[in-house]
């Protein structure tokens, strides 16, 4: 019987578990990938301080600090059911069932698929995944292709790629469909890249600052966005193409391309192919939050949190004692967002079993002032609105507990 | 040339350091792959993109997100079915195989036109439209 039961060993688990093991928390944290570090691992980009985050570092100082504390961290192991318990929860994985007095949630977000027809072809793939590819195992995804949607994320790591050597075409949106929706429509994802806009080193920089001003000058600059596309780092980046088409036999060959209107229509006679040998898919991110569904939480629908969201308040609990969440299952937002978010967690958790510490206490309330100050100090904002949605959070948090 | 679709220098990451090499087999060929690796990523390293055909329509399918969620990889590793090869570090000797075509015991056996695509849904809609 552990204390605590640690569910994903990524930026908000593994701080999770070091608070907890700080104040000898017994704790067991498992993940289903080969190796802790959740999606920080594949992580990459320049600080506009021009410092380097590097996910693999990142994860490395977690690491050794969880195991400089005795950490319990199992890899490969997946969990398909969490179930309340006379005096705690049974975890159900494939390496059997465990138990614990508590459960902390830290399974981070999904990919959204924006699908093409021909989608299921080998060689089309999540941006994700070509993240992990080539960062993580350091194995090139193909010899040339093409990135369907644009987003922050997809932006971002377009880029490790280019840094890797990975030939990439140019970033494209989908064709309209009604999966893809919001992100086949020109004007709406020239909203979102904003958000990027104050992005370093320059590249970004100069590339969103086009866009920031007015709903005005987007909608202008949608109109009459170059047909060459938007470079950024050499890389055309097309708002009025879409890919209507994945083609080849047994694996990637081509994609069909069509200019779009500004609403994202297809305009007729516009058809072309490019050759290409791999496609990654980029639809944003959501929470990850089956196992909070299962166990019997509530939920939230918040646009700005990145979609349904299990009911919980800043210090990381739920209406479910016992059960708390931390990380990107709580609203898309930054790897040291997460990371900020699973000490609140873990102290939380720690609050329950070393009753009476006033230090505690003041710890706790430390600790969640450090998750708003990161979060303000952001550089890549998922959603403009992050703090209106994390407030909405916290009201219906109330209203469910007070009920 | 096996294994050569590796990204071995990088600007920030840095050299790719000296991995132990372990040796698989997928669908009765040797392949190398270093220690670490998931099977999905050791067999694209080789250049391996198609993991399983559709159990149906035998159509090919490959890895799709890689971390687990899809579903789309799963192979047989070692006699064990349904195996996801992204989330499955390879090991030294394992027997890897592809997913194959199952036999269907639901064959329709009426004239069955119902889309199973959305692109066929689409087709049939044109169809329709041509028809009126």
């Amino acid at each position: 019987m552990y204390d605590v039961i640690i569910i994903g060993a990524g930026p908000a688990g593994l701080s999770a578990a070091i608070a907890c093991r700080e104040w000898d928390v017994h704790v067991l944290v498992i993940d289903e990938f080969v190796k802790p570090g959740g999606r920080l691992l594949g992580q990459l980009h320049e600080e506009p301080t021009g410092e380097w985050w590097n996910g693999i570092e990142e994860t490395k100082r977690l690491m050794n600090k969880a195991e400089s504390l005795d950490t319990d961290i199992r890899c490969g192991v997946s969990v398909h059911h969490v179930e309340k318990a006379n005096d705690g929860f049974v975890v159900h994985t494939n390496k059997g069932n465990f138990e614990a007095g508590n459960v902390l949630i830290a399974t981070g977000a999904a990919e959204t698929a924006a699908p093409v027809p021909g989608w299921t072809l080998p060689g089309v793939m999540s941006i994700g995944a070509a993240q992990v590819m080539t960062n993580v195992h350091r194995v090139r995804v193909g010899e040339k292709g093409v990135v369907i949607g644009v987003n922050v994320l997809s932006a971002a790591i377009a880029r490790e790629l280019q840094l890797a050597g990975v030939n990439l075409h140019s970033m494209m949106l989908p064709a309209m469909n009604p999966v893809t929706k919001e992100h086949a429509h020109p004007k709406k994802v020239m909203d979102g890249l904003s958000r990027i806009a104050h992005l370093a080193p320059s590249a970004f920089l100069r590339f969103g600052s086009r866009f920031t001003k007015s709903d005005f000058v987007r909608k202008v600059a949608t109109q009459f966005y170059p047909k060459s596309g938007v470079k950024m780092w050499g890389m055309p980046i097309h708002l009025r193409k879409a890919v209507t088409q994945i083609n080849g036999k047994d694996r990637v060959e081509s994609v069909t391309v069509f200019d779009v209107t500004a609403d994202g229509k297809l305009i007729k006679g516009t058809e072309r192919r490019i050759e290409v040998d791999f496609v990654c898919i980029a639809g944003g991110l959501y929470p990850l939050a089956e196992l909070a569904s299962v166990v019997g939480l509530p939920f939230q629908y918040l646009e700005e949190l990145g979609g349904h969201v299990p009911v919980h308040n800043e210090k990381m609990e739920t209406p479910i004692d016992g059960v708390y969440v931390a990380g990107n299952i709580t609203g898309i937002e930054s790897a040291k967002v997460a990371r900020a978010q699973g000490t609140v967690a873990g102290l939380s958790i720690a609050k329950k079993h070393v009753a009476g510490k006033a230090d505690l206490d003041y710890r706790l309330l430390q600790a969640t002032e450090q998750v708003k100050t990161i979060r303000n100090e952001a550089t890549i904002q998922f959603h403009p609105h992050i703090s209106e949605g994390r407030e909405k959070m916290e009201q219906a948090y109330r209203r469910i507990v007070n009920a | 040339m096996r294994n050569n679709r590796r990204i071995v220098d990088h600007p920030v990451l840095g050299k790719l350091s000296d991995r132990k090499e372990i040796t698989f087999t997928f669908d009765g060929q040797t392949y190398t792959g270093y220690e670490g690796d998931t099977i999905a990523s050791a067999l694209l390293a080789n250049g391996v993109r198609t993991l399983r055909v559709h159990e149906e329509s035998g159509k090919p399918r490959g890895i799709y997100c890689n971390i687990g969620h899809c579903f789309e990889c799963r192979v047989n590793v070692n006699d064990e079915p349904g195996v996801r090869a992204c989330l499955t570090e390879v090991k030294d000797n394992m027997v890897v195989k592809s997913g194959r075509v199952l036999p269907s015991p639901l064959v329709s056996t009426v004239n069955d036109t119902l889309p199973r695509t959305y692109a066929e849904f689409i087709e049939q809609q044109e169809d329709k439209k041509g028809e009126v």
